[in-house]
């Protein structure tokens, strides 16, 4: 019997909500400092450096799945839990005013989850399934200036050290690079080695946000996005704690103004990120 | 305090014949309704006039009219006892309306509270939550101890008690967004749950009023606070985390 109440019953459905919801603002914070080095002017390399290590560390990889389930998770436990409520009360108030005792935030839940859902899904199609599938993927290149000749050269930027970190860009088309996916493989007449190379998120990023046409729409979508984010968290971050019984009148306060904070500073700084790629083209 | 005055006002009133029928609003004037009256007093004027003008008089639940029964309900221009807070329909007075103010009066609406008639809804889901688990299984055959007997802390008496001043009156529930009735249901838990006597009981009490909530078509808490805001007896939103708290405790 309490077992499966632990799935089923109204109560257990919250704890599932709360506890899939906190981990996910702990997965927002580390999302948050990845994209924040979109903003780091080196020429891409903290963030490429990034964007390698989240798709190929298997402790992210182990993280990364329990992010996905969570996400699963909360959106078809939240589908679940309003298609309940909203049979709860067949017949609607003619006159309502919910305004007197609840919040905005409070009320809309479902309709902000789903904004954020179908937000994380185009964003996982433009960004996520590019870096894990896409096969025509760019590699991050380096344009370096000869100072003596003026000769400008583009080099491919890759994993290795030393001398193969930088492989000249021109001699792809010629008989001595060859590049598979982002392997890099320098054809020699005796011997092939291979070098991974930095697959451009950062490229694929800036572009997206400063597409000639969409690039406008994009960011507003995105900050748009990132507003439904921050009235989600609003009342989410808080009502989690609640629903797994941690109402406690020495914390409350202290979990409420914390929960404020992060979910006006989250979504700011993941805002800042588009708004400043687009505008400063 | 100004002294009593006759206003006029407008009602719009839910009608409904029975359980079955198709209820619809009804608006209806009514005239020289003094300040000083409660609400379910207006009531009682607005029916008077409604015999006299041989018409099915509006039904509604009323009972001491002293505001611990918990007897009246009522929907009042969108809230639940209307637009003052801690207080019950029957503590609700006309002065707190003014001349030609239009009223809406609806039942409390959720799945779980069917309409009997007009604005009177059918409260024993609460009765079965409570008949479940809201109880301390006392041997009555002659060796009852005294229930002071125990010491209990006085902040946990004290809590208790302000969780036992729930007078199930289903506002919490008419005002949820979800149709949730998680306040009445934690302070049930938790009245218990905080003494001593209650304790030995607290794993099936939890579990068994959680199953018959569930089972009764209430929805799901998305702690959205109204139902603190409207409860008469101001039940906090701590008997629903503790009630949560419980149920973890009792799965286990």
């Amino acid at each position: 019997m309490a077992k499966s109440a632990l799935l089923k019953s109204s109560i257990a459905k919250k704890y599932w909500m709360a506890l899939t919801g906190l981990f996910l603002c702990l997965f927002l914070t580390g999302h948050l400092a990845g994209n924040l080095q979109l903003l780091i002017p080196d020429n891409a390399s903290a963030f490429n450096q990034y964007a390698l290590f989240m798709t190929t560390n298997p402790a992210v990889k182990v993280l990364s799945y329990l992010t996905y389930i969570s996400i699963i998770f909360h959106a078809i436990d939240g589908i679940m839990l309003a298609i309940q409520n909203k049979k709860a009360r067949p017949i609607a108030y003619a006159k309502n005013n919910p305004s007197g005792n609840s919040s905005f935030a409070s009320r809309n839940m479902a309709v902000l989850g789903t904004v954020i859902l179908i937000f994380i899904v185009t964003h996982m199609v433009t960004f996520w399934a590019k870096m894990h599938f896409d096969k025509n993927m760019p590699l991050q290149t380096l344009s370096v200036t000869d100072e003596a000749s003026g000769m400008k050269q583009d080099f491919y930027i890759t994993t290795g050290t030393g001398q193969d970190k930088f492989l000249p860009v021109n001699q792809v088309d010629g008989k001595n690079l060859v590049i598979e996916g982002n392997k890099i493989f320098i054809v020699k007449p005796i011997k092939v080695e291979f070098a991974q190379g930095y697959k451009d998120l950062y490229k694929i990023t800036l572009d997206f946000f400063r597409d000639a046409k969409y690039g406008l729409i994009y960011t507003l979508l995105y900050v748009l996005a990132m507003l439904a984010l921050g009235f989600h968290l609003w009342h989410g971050f808080a009502s989690a704690f609640q629903s797994l019984g941690l109402n406690n009148p020495k914390f409350n306060a202290g979990i409420k103004i914390f929960g404020r904070a992060f979910s006006v500073l989250v979504p700011l700084l993941f805002a800042i990120i588009p708004l400043y790629i687009h505008f400063s083209k | 305090m100004s002294a009593a005055k006759n206003i006029n006002i407008t009602l719009k009133i839910w009608r409904q014949k029975n359980a079955d029928s198709k209820g619809n609003i009804e608006t209806y004037k009514l005239d020289n309704v003094s300040t000083a009256s409660s609400f379910l007093e207006m009531l009682d004027q607005l029916n008077e006039q409604l015999i006299n003008e041989r018409k099915e008089p509006v039904a509604f639940d009323h009972d001491c009219r002293e505001g611990i029964c918990g007897m009246c309900s009522l929907y009042i221009n969108g809230r639940a006892h209307g637009p003052e807070t801690g207080t019950t329909t029957c503590q609700l007075h006309m002065r707190k309306f003014n001349d030609g103010d239009t009223i809406f009066i609806e039942p409390w609406r959720s799945k779980a509270f069917p309409v009997v008639k007009d604005l009177v809804v059918d409260r024993s889901a609460f009765d079965r939550i409570q008949q479940a688990g809201g109880f301390v299984s006392v041997n009555t055959s002659g060796n009852t101890i005294d229930a002071n007997s125990i010491p209990i802390p006085k902040d946990d008496a004290d809590k208790a008690f302000m969780a036992a001043a729930c007078i199930g009156c289903g506002a919490c529930v008419a005002s949820c967004k979800n149709g949730s009735a998680m306040l009445f249901v934690g302070a049930k838990v938790s009245q218990y749950a905080l003494l001593p006597q209650g304790k030995v009981e607290a794993t099936q009490r939890v579990q068994n009023m959680v199953r018959q909530m569930d089972e009764e078509g209430f929805g799901n808490c998305t702690n959205t606070g109204a139902c603190e805001v409207e409860c008469p007896k101001g039940i906090s939103l701590e008997n629903i985390a503790r009630m949560n708290r419980e149920y973890l405790k009792s799965s286990f």
